[in-house]
């Protein structure tokens, strides 16, 4: 198809042709075309069904408020739908889809709802489904979706990245038409850091589609210009595509980049989007200002557009709805149209003005004061328009469009979205920035009501000397050219009084028929009004919509528009895909991983990992013929208690702790006393919260008098070490005591079983004697491995086995585990995982995370005892609260099942034998369960009320999630060597 | 949020981690008459003011410093930030 | 000597080195790491002791210094990182800690870190889709800690185009994919 709606001028490279697909069918656009202007040009003026009631829709804007235009871009994975045809920038094969239709676009089977319109008033969801209440789920809720709604998502993937990013600036501004890029021009020659941002492709903003000059220049030539100066600045940073989307505390803006929307797809390693995040010391806002129409009986018929956006098309872009047009205005703007049009060779049939006698006259076209359209005629595509002329007769005018121009709204929006309200203006016959903006912002141009050209330039110069003036900057307002400076002269309308359904909200399907049920139903304040009657609530958030339903509503309550008051606006100002938000954190980069230092060998062996945390943990190591899981696991267990197993504990917190105040420290920091621990000696510690409920537990080395390394679990590492950093900071600042992780500094391995000591002794130097008497059960020392390599020994055990802890530098790791490994064949040594390492302490009875679950206290944990009153320690007072010593308190013990073959699970109650099990009769919990391989059946701790006490006593295991009852024995946790002979082995 | 570093200058709230009321600097003494009461003060009655509040917050991803932040839990605008070590020190805390 | 071989943190023998667009990203394995605090009441001392060790004064908040063997980071109150190679210095913490005495608690960090250098012209750029530092802003002399996609990291100026990056040894392979993934999108 010809473009046979394309006529002179405009934007737009004509050397290049570019072919696009809509609704399965071929045109022809050229590069500076939007999808709304290249199907405009093309003839198609119908591009949307509504929401509700399916009725043909075509753009009634040239920008990123279109109600209407709203269609599905691309096709397969990336396919995306609710863009607006009229931001989406053309490109060679774009393929674009027409939404919410059933059937083709010019028939869409689902009209039918328009006829049905009565039922689907303003809230219709809440009336007509309300009942019966089991149809919902089954039949209205699928039946509304099907209807109702927009467009549909792909399903598959996004094959697209996104990326975040952060810049800072001095001074942000936000848009570039006349107010932004005078006040860039003043910032950048002044040498500030300056970030101009701008949602269009082409920066300019209004100087693009108009045709006044500005000194001797065209608007867009000046703009060019200007544009080029500011890009060979070296501290101005142009940012295009770019919708500032929202304004954060302290001077933080949100920021979408499209960086290769307007491609066919991203280059190579190249983001579809970034989000950056702006940090301004001031901004300038200088969003200009949206025209809004005037709603009348079908003023929502493909044709009928904003006057502005009419002219935008017409100047920028080339293009046209139709040849023969007429415009609806209350005030001088529109009249402008007319006079734009008429010079590009348009025929405009009439100009409809509602003021009678401010009217401008004219002979150049037909001017009809004090006239009103009251109606529009023409299937899917205006024809024509009935007129209500002053005298009150009326007539038909033909027309394939019709400009409507009901004045213009600043763009406030990111002013309100630290709470600021906006302030109506009587003269402006809108809403201007008022109340709290976010601290750090001021506002220029229309954006702040300075209407004309030459108003915006004056005002964007003007406040960006003001802004600088602030952060110590001396700018000289830029020297501006001559512009246009006509005052607003408008006689607010809002609506034209009429029986038929008259438009405010075309994305939502919201008429003034609705605000006015709405009133009637007893709906008053316009945050109620809005919600019930959906109101700008669409994803345009009623840029063009919202104030025609205050107006409506003012009328109807007999108040004035401020008396109203207005919603205020959040964030985002446009919508935002997810996927900007999530950035590079998405599938398997959702978050970093940390990798052992015996990562690549445990790979080479086969472990299945585990996250722990963000760390990769090998969970156990299969060998050939091994089917299930257990059967690793069971042998793991089995070889380690046999003869020697060797586990990766890097992952385990270690802190170096250090100064004169070291051990007073850690006396402090720990319930049970450090002072006296000597060197070449490692104690376990219970850490309490001021609570006095257990937070974490770990063993602490003693290498000198003044120096200690701390140990911590895998999990609590980052929050033990905050802890640490704050009861020096903050409790005892004036200890001589200094900490720091060390946790990835070295590789440690866990060596345990009858013979880890033999192991070892092949590979720690002869120097260093690690025997029974000369290295004891908890005793730790500095040594030498391989011949020379500086350790760490530690004679520390979780399995209950003969066990030791070996730390080489981390960059040893891989080499220090290959040797254990081939030294250790003659033992038939194993490597064992987490799994194994699980086992092992419950068998042994050992309290982990399970049992340190932050309701826990040492008492529970049967290490009440351990909690010193000589001394103060974080939560030792708080443990002597008379509610955490109750007799019957619960404490820590083992579990076995009466029937050997049964099983149970963690998270059962205990209940006892004959009472129903509930809340009332709960005597506690069960926390970690194992198979013993050792016992040959499971075995669980849990916490019991008086536990300690009732070791023999039969109760329920209840597990009300399963619905399965167990009867378990309580018995000691030691299930395992009970009076550790082989520790000390 | 822009947390003032007094070392370091504004600094992203995301490089932070936030404790609570910043009196958690004034841990009572635990040879009191009555510690335990005071204690229990200490942990679980603390204002909740609609206004200014003085806060703890450890610039985990940056300099291992705890701060107080005295902030307007209303507007969210910060008056000041200090060392939590040197208001301790003002508040008599010593070894 | 012992017969133990070393792998770096990216868990090869030698280092790695990626060429992107315009940008060099290269694992650093030839420094020796210690952390160095300032014991309580030894400030004077301990200024004294470090400026004949280091050959240089101690960076303030935000910066690190060059002398002729050792550079030093600062990384908190009274805390700083003290760098030298790897190949004279791999006991650093040793090292140190004789001359220092009892001014300053001195811990090995070596095998802690995993160190990344940016060099090219895109390096700004990189930094700026990574971190919240203002890159663009710093100078040969800046160095402080910040956060890349939620690993802690150290972002240290040595000249506008080239930053050495620093963070925990077991993030090195997540590390070096978010810098090629931001080396890409800047390319």
């Amino acid at each position: 198809m010809s473009q046979t709606n394309r006529i002179d001028g405009g934007l737009i490279d004509r050397a290049r042709t570019l072919s696009f697909r809509f609704d399965g069918k071929t045109f022809q656009g050229h590069p500076g075309d939007t999808l709304a202007s290249a199907l405009l040009a093309n003839g198609v003026r119908l591009m949307g069904r509504s929401f509700k009631y399916h009725r043909p829709r075509g753009p009634i804007s040239a920008g990123s408020e279109e109600p209407n235009a709203i269609v599905e871009l691309r096709s397969g994975a990336r396919q995306e739908p609710n863009t607006r045809a009229t931001t989406a920038e053309l490109f060679e094969g774009l393929d674009a889809r027409s939404q919410n239709r059933v059937g083709s676009l010019s028939f869409d089977l689902l009209a039918v709802n328009d006829l049905l319109s009565p039922f689907f008033a303003a809230g219709f969801y809440y009336k007509t489904f309300m009942w019966p209440k089991a149809f919902w789920e089954k039949l209205y809720e699928p039946m509304i979706r099907r209807a109702a709604g927009l467009g549909s998502l792909t399903g598959e993937p996004d094959p697209d990245v996104y990326d975040k990013g952060f810049v800072h600036c001095d001074l942000l501004i936000i848009g570039a038409g006349p107010a932004g890029l005078a006040a860039a021009l003043t910032a950048g020659r002044a040498g500030a850091d300056v970030i101009l941002a701008d949602e269009d492709f082409v920066l300019g903003g209004r100087l693009n589609a108009e045709t006044f000059a500005l000194g001797d220049d065209a608007g867009a030539d000046w703009a060019r210009a200007a544009v080029a100066e500011l890009a060979a600045m070296p501290t101005v940073r142009l940012m295009p595509r770019t919708t500032v989307i929202g304004a954060f505390d302290h001077g933080i803006y949100g920021a979408l980049e499209r960086v290769s929307d307007h491609l066919p797809q991203p280059a190579q390693g190249k983001p579809r989007q970034t989000l950056w995040r702006i940090y301004a010391k001031r901004s300038l806002l200088c969003a200009g200002a949206t025209e809004r129409p005037i709603a009348f009986e079908n003023n929502d018929r493909p044709g009928i557009m904003l006057a502005s956006a009419l002219r935008s098309y017409a100047n920028r872009w080339a293009a046209v709805p139709g040849r023969e047009v007429a415009i609806f205005t209350n005030n001088d703007d529109g009249h402008r149209t007319a006079a734009d049009l008429l010079a590009k060779g348009i025929k405009v049939a009439a100009v409809i003005d509602n003021r009678k006698s401010d009217a401008p006259g004219t002979n150049r076209y037909e001017v009809l004061a004090g006239a009103q359209v009251i109606g529009s005629s023409g299937r899917l595509g205006l024809s024509s328009i009935s007129v209500r002329l002053q005298g009150g007769e009326t007539r038909t005018i033909a027309c394939q469009a019709l400009g409507v121009s009901g004045g213009w709204n600043p763009n406030v929006h990111l002013t309100c979205h630290q709470r600021g309200r906006p302030v109506w203006n009587e003269a402006l016959a809108a809403f201007l920035p008022g109340g709290a903006l976010p601290p750090g912002m001021t506002v220029a141009g229309a954006a702040n009501g300075a209407m004309s050209t030459a108003g915006a330039l004056a005002s964007g110069a003007a406040e960006a000397v003001a802004a600088l003036a602030d952060l110590g900057f001396k700018a000289r307002p830029a020297d501006l050219p001559e512009a246009e400076d006509a005052p607003v002269r408008i006689s607010p309308l809002f609506h034209v009084a009429g029986k038929g359904r008259a438009w405010l909200d075309q994305q939502n399907d919201v008429t003034v028929k609705d605000v006015k049920l709405a009133h009637q139903e007893g709906y008053r304040s316009v945050e109620h009004l809005k919600r019930y009657t959906t109101l700008g609530m669409a994803t345009d958030q009623g840029k063009t919509a919202n104030i025609g339903g205050l107006a409506v509503m003012a009328e109807m309550t007999g108040k004035s528009i401020p008396e109203t008051g207005t919603t205020i606006f959040r964030p985002p100002y446009t919508p935002v895909a997810i996927g900007a938000f999530a950035g590079r954190s998405a599938g398997k980069d959702f978050r970093p991983v940390r990798q052992t230092p015996s990562h690549k060998w445990a790979a080479e062996q086969g472990a299945v990992f585990v996250e722990v945390g963000m760390w990769l943990r090998a969970q156990w190591f299969p060998r050939p013929g091994e089917t299930h899981w257990r059967q690793s696991v069971d042998r793991e267990v089995l070889a380690t208690r046999k003869s020697v197993g060797i586990c990766d504990v890097t992952t385990l917190g270690k802190v170096d702790v250090q100064g004169t105040d070291a051990a007073e420290f850690l006396n402090r920091i720990y319930a049970n006393p450090f002072a006296k621990l000597a060197v070449g000696k490692v104690r376990y510690g219970l850490m309490l919260r001021e609570d006095g409920m257990a937070m974490d537990d770990g063993t602490t080395a003693r290498l000198a008098e003044d120096h200690f390394v701390l140990t911590t679990t895998t999990a609590n590492a980052v929050g033990v070490y905050r802890h640490m950093e704050f009861c020096r900071q903050c409790l005892w600042p004036e200890m001589d005591v200094q900490v720091i992780s060390t946790t990835e500094a070295w590789a440690q391995f866990s060596v345990a079983g009858p013979n880890a000591r033999r192991l070892l002794q092949k590979i720690v130097d002869p120097a260093f004697d690690i025997s029974n008497e000369a290295f004891p059960y908890m005793g730790c020392g500095e040594i030498t491995v391989c011949g020379g390599l500086r350790a760490r020994l530690f004679r520390i055990s979780f399995s209950g086995e003969l066990a030791y802890e070996i730390a080489v530098p981390t960059r040893y790791g891989d080499a220090l585990v290959r040797r254990m490994v081939e030294v250790g064949r003659e033992f038939d040594a194993i490597v064992y995982g987490t799994e194994a390492l699980g086992v092992m302490r419950i068998e042994k009875g050992h309290a982990a995370g399970n049992e340190l679950n932050g309701t826990t206290s040492a008492l529970n944990l049967g290490m009440g005892g351990m909690v010193s009153k000589k001394k103060d320690a974080i939560g030792s007072t708080l443990s002597e609260r008379e509610g955490m010593n109750r007799d019957d308190a619960l404490t820590l013990v083992g579990f076995r099942p009466v029937n050997p073959a049964e099983t149970f699970a963690a998270g059962s109650h205990f209940i006892a034998m004959g009472p129903e099990a509930n809340a009332k009769n709960d005597q506690g919990y069960m926390t970690s369960v194992c198979f013993s391989p050792n016992l040959g059946h499971t075995i669980g701790l849990g916490f019991l009320k008086n536990g300690a006490a009732r070791k023999g006593e039969v109760l329920r295991a209840v597990n009300p999630v399963q619905n399965v009852e167990t009867l378990v024995e309580v018995v000691s946790a030691h299930f395992i060597d009970p009076e550790g002979d082989r520790l000390r082995a | 949020m822009i947390i003032p570093h007094p070392l370091l200058g504004p600094r992203d709230s995301q490089e932070f981690t936030y404790l609570g009321d910043a009196n958690l600097i004034d841990r009572p003494d635990w040879q009191a008459e009555d510690a335990v009461d005071r204690f229990h003060d200490y942990l679980y009655l603390r204002d909740n003011p609609a206004g200014e509040h003085k806060e703890l917050w450890f610039h985990e991803q940056g300099d291992r410093s705890w701060l107080v932040v005295t902030r307007n839990t209303l507007t969210h605008e910060i008056i000041s930030a200090e060392l939590a070590r040197d208001v301790a020190r003002t508040r008599g805390r010593s070894k | 000597m012992h017969d133990l071989a070393a792998l770096t943190p990216l868990g090869a023998t030698a280092p790695k080195v990626d060429r992107i667009g315009a940008m060099t990203i290269s694992e650093v394995t030839d420094r020796a790491l210690a952390s160095v605090s300032c014991r309580a009441g030894k400030s004077t001392p301990f200024q004294s002791a470090a400026k004949k060790l280091f050959g240089t004064g101690l960076p303030t908040p935000g910066h690190w210094a060059d002398g002729a063997t050792y550079g030093l980071i600062w990384t908190g109150p009274e805390q700083w990182f003290v760098e030298a190679p790897f190949g004279t210095h791999e006991d650093i913490a040793r090292i140190v800690k004789e001359p220092l005495g009892d001014t300053a608690s001195v811990t090995e960090q070596t095998d802690g870190w995993v160190r990344f250098d940016l060099a090219g012209k895109t390096a700004v750029d990189m930094l700026e889709r990574l971190c919240p530092v203002p890159a663009r802003r710093m100078k040969k002399g800046d160095a402080t800690r910040s956060i890349i996609e939620h690993m802690g990291c150290f972002v240290i100026c040595r000249e506008p185009d080239h930053f050495s990056l620093i963070a925990p040894r077991s993030f090195a392979g997540s590390l070096r994919h978010a810098l090629c993934a931001a080396a890409r999108s800047v390319a």
